[in-house]
């Protein structure tokens, strides 16, 4: 169920007419045009397309651990793109995505020090920091009725001073302090940081967390009553809010579920890298949006897919790596990016267009 | 036919004639000073080039997009990597865990060394040790100076940053200045509060610190300007960067104080203030330096195993101090944009 369409807005269909009153309106499309209509094929499309021109142009591209290399960059902005993308298809933002994830690792990491307890007290109380922060935005977003563009942007404002002045407070420093030698904290990098061997190439852990997501994701927006309301809520909340969905509980869940996401990249850079710097993560909302609208996602919500995303970071992260592989003037990254985007945007319109078609 | 549709020289001739009109505007109007003209007067530091195999050097930094100091730290990487037969991959993200992912990157490609920044050091630290498993040698630049050897790095090219003020606050003696402000643009930043740091400790009379936001020029100047106009006595600002250094003498404009700037690194513009008295003196690290070292020394090391810096201790790149006597030298190879 991926039309545009709420279905639990949609009154039960009647019986299919006779065919011989064929008039077009009920006609079965083509497979093919069926297939098309599915948002993450344009993005799949571009993929394959910028696969095989890395593939061509850069010799160390073909290399299998530099496939692990492009894996392991999209999957740590993959991991957040995906509650991102769910939460654009029930038709609302976060801006504070990408400091959030920040914040849980700052949190996590500081706490532990301060307290000197194990590292996985500090975890727990991330995870609810993350919640909490996730709850707040949905919540606020329903008393006062403000767009999420303008709520989500005040979060992301407090919890980039937070960040910083939390941290200056505790540490007198501008990152937080290492926790490498700590209780627990071998036992976490295992789970959050480690690598596994497959065929003499180390995979990092987050690729088959950002693919065990996805397939959870997929399933709960498509097999799940929870996935319809989250299609309701974007595409009409009033209509949806008319037959019954909870709308106010899908939208705090979604924001939940961004929070969630932020806690599980935190912990990945908390306990990849010991210690974390306050200032970083800003910026990153806008790839884990981007990752989402290559990916099929619309802007205006109601329309989407949760593998759309994972492919779209797996663009992203070619392209990021693709260009010091190629050995091109890191430069024009930021411009080559736009390209990408503004064409992996066009051809998923007109694969889009050419579905709907008749 | 459409009759809203122009044909197609009416549609054409504005453009043509624009184009002439700037045209003619362009050879008109040239500039009897600066510009492109008066920069291409220098020829480029080139030399003869090494006849040793082709090797690759993969340079990975903390720089932001598009910043001086770091196209200096690049042009001086470039200069080497022609010399010596090298070919030159050079890659930057701010962020520590992205640039932690270039140097696995620079693995992946099997580079034949490889020069990183440590602003991060923890962040860098398990990918440069798959590099040292990998068997690639590394070296150090720029930020790291207290952890380059227990990471195994082959040698460290830059400027401590505590020696460095200190240089600063003894020259401040000389100059006989009684009360400094040093200026902060990146709160929090290691570096930068080692400079000063440094600065409070060898300079004889007061100094304080102010944050400004360095990314945001009209609050800097606003800033500074509201200091100097509040304490009267203060009659040194010194600036941790030059741009920074170049809107502070605004700021002292401004509020018509009497203090005079100097600063910590240089740039193209930096050489006239400091030939016309705006800026005292800066102190440069030299960051071309820093760039030409780094790759050099992997050559040299890979064809000939020199260690620069014996291994034990950094290479020094600053503190070098430029003022009035020595600025005109300086100046001509600053125009090039390579000091």
């Amino acid at each position: 169920m991926t039309q545009a369409t709420a279905p639990a807005a949609s009154s039960p269909s009647s019986p299919a007419p006779p065919a011989a009153h064929k008039d077009g309106r009920t006609a079965q499309r083509s497979l093919g045009r069926r297939l098309l209509a599915r948002p993450e094929v344009g993005a799949l499309i571009a993929a394959i397309g910028v696969y095989a021109f890395f593939f061509a142009v850069a010799p160390s591209f073909r290399e299998t651990s530099s496939l692990a290399t492009v894996l392991y960059q999209a999957s740590v902005m993959g991991i957040m793109a995906l509650p991102v993308a769910l939460l654009m298809i029930g038709g609302e933002f976060d801006l504070s995505a990408g400091v959030a994830v920040t914040t849980s690792a700052l949190t996590a990491g500081i706490l532990s020090f301060q307290l000197t307890v194990n590292v996985w007290t500090g975890v727990f109380v991330a995870l609810i920091v993350s919640l909490a922060v996730g709850a707040f935005n949905g919540w606020l977003l329903i008393k006062t009725g403000l767009p999420s563009f303008l709520v989500t942007l005040g979060s992301f404002l407090i919890l980039q001073g937070s960040n910083l002045a939390v941290t200056k407070i505790f540490t007198n420093n501008v990152a937080s302090d290492s926790i490498a030698d700590m209780d627990g904290f071998d036992q976490a990098k295992s789970i959050f940081a480690s690598e596994i061997g497959i065929g003499g190439v180390d995979f990092k852990i987050t690729i088959f967390y950002w693919l065990i997501f996805a397939a959870i994701a997929t399933w709960l927006l498509l097999r799940t009553k929870f996935g319809n309301w989250i299609f309701a809520v974007g595409g009409n909340k009033d209509s949806a809010r008319a037959v019954g969905v909870p709308v106010n509980f899908t939208k705090i869940a979604l924001f939940m579920g961004v929070g969630a996401g932020a806690w599980f990249v935190g912990m990945h850079l908390l306990f990849s890298f010991n210690t974390v710097q306050s200032n970083e993560g800003v910026g990153n909302e806008f790839l884990y949006i981007i990752a989402a609208v290559i990916g099929g996602c619309l802007l205006t919500g109601g329309y989407g897919s949760a593998i759309g995303p994972v492919i779209g970071a797996f663009i992203f992260g070619m392209v990021n790596q693709g260009i010091v592989y190629a050995n091109w003037n890191p430069d024009w990254f930021k411009a080559f990016l736009g390209v990408m985007l503004l064409i992996a945007a066009l051809v998923n319109l007109w694969v889009r267009s050419q579905a709907t078609r008749r | 036919m459409d009759r809203t549709f122009y044909p197609r020289s009416r549609r054409v001739a504005p453009f043509f004639a624009m184009a002439a009109a700037s045209a003619l505007l362009i050879a008109g109007c040239s500039s009897g000073s600066g510009g492109k003209e008066a920069e291409e007067g220098g020829a480029d530091a080139s030399a003869g080039k090494a006849d040793t195999p082709k090797m690759t050097v993969a340079m990975v930094t903390h720089a932001g997009q598009g910043d001086t100091f770091w196209d200096i730290v690049r042009k001086g990487a470039q200069t080497a990597a022609d010399k010596d037969n090298v070919e030159l991959i050079y890659s930057n993200d701010p962020n520590a865990a992205n640039q932690a992912n270039l140097v696995q990157n620079a693995i992946d490609q099997k580079v034949d060394g490889i020069a990183v920044t440590l602003a991060k050091p923890d962040a860098m630290k398990d990918v440069i040790a798959k590099a040292e498993k990998a068997g690639i040698p590394v070296v150090g630049l720029n930020s790291g100076m207290d952890v380059w050897q227990e990471q195994g790095l082959l040698s460290f090219f830059g400027q401590d940053e505590t020696v460095a003020g200190e240089a600063f606050g003894r020259k401040l003696n000389e100059t006989g200045a009684k009360h400094a402000v040093c200026v902060i643009q990146e709160q929090g930043n290691v570096a930068l509060e080692a400079r000063c740091a440094g600065v409070k400790k060898t300079f004889e009379g007061e100094t304080e610190n102010l944050y400004v936001n360095g990314t945001d020029m009209p609050s800097v100047k606003s800033t500074i300007t509201a200091k100097l106009k509040q304490d009267s006595s203060i009659d040194e600002v010194v600036t941790l960067g030059a741009p920074v250094a170049l809107t502070s003498v605004q700021s002292v404009d401004d509020a018509g104080s009497k203090a005079k700037v100097a600063t910590f690194d240089l740039n193209k513009e930096m050489t006239d203030a400091i030939k016309s008295g705006d800026i005292e003196f800066a102190v440069d690290q030299q960051p071309y330096l820093q760039g030409y070292l780094a790759v050099d020394s992997l050559w040299l090391y890979k064809n000939n195993g020199n260690y620069s810096g014996g291994g034990e201790e950094p290479v020094l790149t600053g503190p070098a101090f430029v003022d009035k006597d020595n600025v005109d030298t300086i100046a001509q190879f600053a125009a090039k944009g390579t000091r």
